[in-house]
Formats: structure tokens, C-alpha cells, sequence
């Protein structure tokens, strides 16, 4: 627990200490915030029931602030650790591989925590957003979500052959997921045509549920994006923590 | 004293190219026990699947007396390991490192403690990847103390340092072994392994060449003793057959070169001069070293 801990604890503060990370998690989403903001502003219009660009926007911003850490920071980090042997050389100590990867795991959910928290601050004191869901219900969505897209990461990380690859997988998943799935701009915004392309992205399921908890939404109305979370987290987590490789 | 380390046939191959092949050895409680070899020997091959971080093919191996990969568990927290080839993330700092492997293990020794002795107090919060190679090495060799290990595995210690810090390392390695801790080394350094341990097996493709104390070895091999002088060009010859213990003598320009072996050989060699009033200048006797035992057991210079 002690060694849990610690580990949690370097991971957190290495990821602070790396500048280019570090702004991705936390700066980046504020500057959409702001960019989109300035674009659209925030008067609510009947196109997205009522509400402005940046309340439907909110949730899709955790979203992505959350696929950032995923499909970005997990498997450049993980990968490069295995190919510096950071990774060997904690497999000549006592730790086991599953103690590392929940280490990490919950480092990187702290991560996505503090940058959506970050964001929250941001938002309401520049565009005065309200939060109309319950908070609870919103952190399990959260956790779901993180649970599903790490999944993805850390299969990224154990199938890509070095740090490179890995780097440029998580860039091709990230980018059109970005723009398709409703996390860097909001999905009412885009075509029928393109918004079919949604249906088979991951992200656009979580993004789905954020909204809907987001807004209060019931449960009930989302069960096909915890079907598919859910699914992530047991069928590429599985296949991670297997896949997973010290060298 | 009790055997420590038990290796019996081992045998491990990459696709086609066998790097461990049926080598044998024992290690026992107490000794630095060092391996040699020219690059590509085997002998990280070998320490690694000691270590348990290698399935080997074939053979047996005991390491406190249980098997390093099917019950690492009652192991692997009472040795400690310093490897050939790894690293700590770069923006780690040195004080946390040791904090994070510290609480790895179930009684690690003091932090602060180690890091003093380790002469790496002032670096206590500098960045892993500010470190020098000596600091780094000192570093990684607190990691693998910080277990208070019975058995301490040393990949490569001094590869790539400087001759100053390599020195210092060896005060570490005879300080570690006055502890009563056992010491496993791998080196392609013969004088480092002649120094520092008290058994050396010499690896030649995977196979073992010789094992044995270094000075038995030097000396089982009869390897000749050189003498080295420069003398004026027109000194009178010596009859270098008639004078004890000489084999062999070379001579370009005014340095000559005597090769021989026996108690009186040296002393031989000064007297046929002064004998002869030759005014030699600079001489100096060069020992038999491990390198010569490598040269003479494969017929190969040992290559960096």
C-alpha cells in the first residue's frame, strides 16, 4: 500500500514537472474555452435546446481533457519508460506489474481530475457556467469514461514497439476523436454525414454520457454508453494488463 | 560458509546464437565472485537469468536456495540489483528515487544514511538526468542497497566511467563485501576483476574458459614475466641462455624486451647486466594479468 502510494504520488509530480504534458491537461482545454467562446459566445439558441456553445461545450471539455491524458501521456509515458528500462528497472524490485499500472492508473485520474477542475474554475468565472446535474453521478460518468479511454491508452503502449509508435498511434486515435466525437467542438455542430463517423468512435459514447450526467440527465437514457464503456474497460483493459511489458 | 548462488548447465540462446552454453558455477556466502569476457560473452545473459529477469532454456539455478523466477517471492527482496542497462524517469530526483525503492521493500535501510554514504547528500533533489556517470552509478548502487541485500548482483559497474570514479566504485564494492554481503560482478575490465574479486570465471562464447582465484590463475598458466629496458647500442651482448628462468628476448634498437618466469628470473636478468657494467635505464617488470590468461586460454586479445 506504502509502495501504492509513493508510486502514485512520483508519478503525479513527474507529470507535473513535464511542461508540454502538463499544458495539454491543464491549459489547452481553457484556451478552446476561450477560443470557441469569443467565436459563438454563450447566449443560449434553440439549436442546442436552449443553452450557448460553452454550457453544451463544458462536458465535451472534460471529455477531451480526459482522452488527452489517455491517448497521449499514457502511452508515450508508459513506452518510454520501457524503452529508457525505467520499467526494468522496477521489475528487479518486489513490484508487481498490476501494483504499477494501478499506481498509474490513478495517478493519471488525478491528472484528468485537477485538469478538469482547472477548467470548471476557468469556465465559471469567464462565461459563468452552472452545473445542473448531480455531482456524484457526474464522477462515476467520469471514472467510467477515464476507466474506458485508459484502457485504449495502455493497449496502445503494450502493442506499439517503441516510443515512437506509440506517440504516433495515440495521435491518429486522438485527432479525429477530437473533432468527431463532440469533445473539441460540440457534435450538434456537425454534418448527418459526419456524425455517422461518431457512432463508431469510443470517445463519442463517453462524451454522450458526460453531457447527459452533465445535465441531469436519467441513468436509464444512457445505458448504451455504459454498455460500451463497460465493454472497453473488461475487453481492451483485459488485454492490456496482458499485453502489458516491463522490456 | 554456505553456498549462496548454485548454477548447474544453464543454456540460453537468441534465435540461432547460443549466449549461454552449459555453464556451471557456484558462489559462496561472502566472496565477491566475479565473470569476464569480452563483449557478447554471456555474461549479462547469465547475471540476468540469476537475477530471475531471464527464462533460461535449459539448466538449473538456486539463488538463496530457491528458483529466482518460479519462487521469486522468497527472494527477491533480500538481493539487491544494479543492471547493465536501465534508467529512472529523467525528471525523478535523487531523493525520491531512493524514498520510492525504499518503500518497495518490507526493512529498507535509512534513506539519508545511504545517500551520505553514497556521497550524494548535496544531490538530494537534483533531476536523475543532471547526474554524472559516477553519480548515476553511485545512484543506482544505493537502489540495490536500499533492500539491506544478503546477495548484490553488479552488471557492468564501471562501464563508461571516468578512471577516478572507476576507482571509487571499487572502494564501494570492498566496502559492500566488508559487510559480510556476497558480490556478483560481471566486468570486461580483466584488472577490475583481478583487484576486486575473490573468484573470477572467465566467459568465452558462452562457455566457461576458467574459474578460479585470480592470482591461481595468473599463476597456474605459467604466463611469463616481462622485463622491459632500454640499453646503450653499443652494449656488450648477453648470453641470455645461460641466466635462469629466461624463455625469450627481444631486442629493437636499444629496448629489450626479456620474457621469463621463476623465483630468481628477475633478479637473474639484473645481475647478467651488472655483471656486464650495462648501464640499463627505465626498467620496470610487467606481471602476468588476467589479460594474458584470457590471451593464452582463447588465443584472442580481449576487445573493448
Amino acid at each position: 500500500m506504502r509502495a501504492f502510494v509513493k508510486l502514485s504520488i512520483m508519478a503525479l509530480r513527474l507529470y507535473l514537472r513535464e511542461p508540454i504534458a502538463a499544458f495539454f491537461v491543464m491549459a489547452f482545454p481553457s484556451l478552446l474555452l476561450v477560443l470557441f467562446g469569443s467565436i459563438y459566445g454563450n447566449t443560449p439558441t434553440p439549436l442546442l435546446g436552449g443553452r450557448g456553445t460553452i454550457d453544451v461545450s463544458m462536458p465535451s471539455y472534460t471529455g477531451l481533457i480526459l482522452t488527452t491524458v489517455a491517448l497521449m501521456n499514457i502511452p508515450i509515458t508508459t513506452s518510454t519508460y520501457r524503452e529508457l528500462g525505467v520499467l526494468r528497472r522496477f521489475r528487479a524490485s518486489p513490484l508487481r506489474p498490476l501494483a504499477y499500472i494501478a499506481a498509474d492508473v490513478s495517478a493519471n485520474l488525478l491528472m484528468t481530475l485537477i485538469g478538469m477542475v482547472v477548467l470548471l474554475v476557468m469556465a465559471r468565472l469567464i462565461y459563468h457556467v452552472e452545473f445542473s446535474g448531480q455531482l456524484a453521478s457526474f464522477l462515476v460518468a467520469v471514472l467510467l469514461s477515464c476507466l474506458a479511454m485508459f484502457s485504449l491508452g495502455y493497449l496502445i503502449a503494450g502493442l506499439a514497439p517503441g516510443a515512437r509508435l506509440a506517440q504516433v498511434a495515440g495521435m491518429i486515435l486522438l485527432y479525429p476523436m477530437m473533432f468527431l466525437s463532440g469533445a473539441g467542438m460540440p457534435i450538434e455542430l456537425l454534418p448527418d454525414s459526419i456524425r455517422r463517423i461518431s457512432n463508431f468512435l469510443p470517445l463519442t459514447y463517453a462524451v454522450n454520457l458526460l453531457k447527459g450526467m452533465w445535465f441531469g440527465e436519467a441513468w436509464s437514457a444512457h445505458l448504451l454508453d455504459v454498455a460500451v464503456l463497460g465493454i472497453m474497460v473488461v475487453v481492451l483493459g483485459g488485454l492490456a494488463v496482458r499485453l502489458f511489458r516491463w522490456e | 560458509m554456505s553456498t549462496v548462488i548454485e548454477v548447474e548447465n544453464l543454456q540460453k540462446s537468441y534465435g540461432p546464437t547460443r549466449a549461454v552454453d552449459g555453464l556451471s558455477f557456484s558462489v559462496e556466502q561472502g566472496e565477491v565472485f566475479g565473470m569476464v569476457g569480452p563483449n557478447g560473452a554471456g555474461k549479462t545473459t547469465t547475471i540476468e537469468c540469476v537475477e530471475g529477469l531471464r527464462q533460461p532454456d535449459g539448466g538449473r539455478i538456486r539463488v538463496l536456495g530457491v528458483d529466482p523466477r518460479t519462487e521469486r517471492d522468497a527472494c527477491v527482496a533480500r538481493i539487491g540489483v544494479q543492471l547493465q542497462q536501465s534508467s529512472l524517469p529523467p525528471r525523478l530526483r535523487v531523493g525520491e528515487a531512493l524514498d520510492l525503492f525504499a518503500s518497495l521493500y518490507p526493512q529498507p535501510a535509512p534513506v539519508g544514511g545511504l545517500l551520505d554514504r553514497m556521497g550524494l547528500t548535496d544531490k538530494r533533489s537534483a533531476p536523475v538526468a543532471k547526474l554524472s556517470g559516477g553519480q548515476r552509478q553511485r545512484l543506482f548502487i544505493a537502489l540495490a542497497l536500499v533492500s539491506r541485500p544478503e546477495l548484490i548482483f553488479l552488471d557492468e559497474l564501471t562501464t563508461g566511467l571516468d578512471p577516478q570514479a572507476r576507482r571509487s566504485m571499487w572502494d564501494l564494492v570492498r566496502e559492500i563485501r566488508s559487510e559480510g554481503r556476497t558480490i556478483f560482478l560481471t566486468t570486461h575490465f580483466m584488472e577490475e576483476a583481478e583487484r576486486l574479486c575473490d573468484r573470477v570465471a572467465i566467459l568465452d562464447h558462452g562457455k566457461l574458459v576458467a574459474l578460479d582465484r585470480p592470482e591461481v590463475l595468473v599463476r597456474s598458466l605459467g604466463v611469463e614475466t616481462r622485463i622491459v629496458f632500454t640499453q646503450p647500442p653499443d652494449a656488450p651482448a648477453v648470453p641470455w641462455e645461460t641466466v635462469a628462468g629466461v624463455h625469450r628476448v627481444e631486442a629493437s634498437g636499444d629496448r629489450v624486451v626479456v620474457e621469463g618466469a621463476g623465483e630468481r628470473f628477475v633478479s637473474g636478468v639484473v645481475l647478467a647486466l651488472e655483471a656486464r657494467r650495462i648501464p640499463f635505464r627505465d626498467l620496470r617488470t610487467e606481471q602476468p594479468t588476467l589479460e594474458d590468461v584470457f590471451l593464452r586460454l582463447t588465443g584472442r586479445a580481449m576487445r573493448e
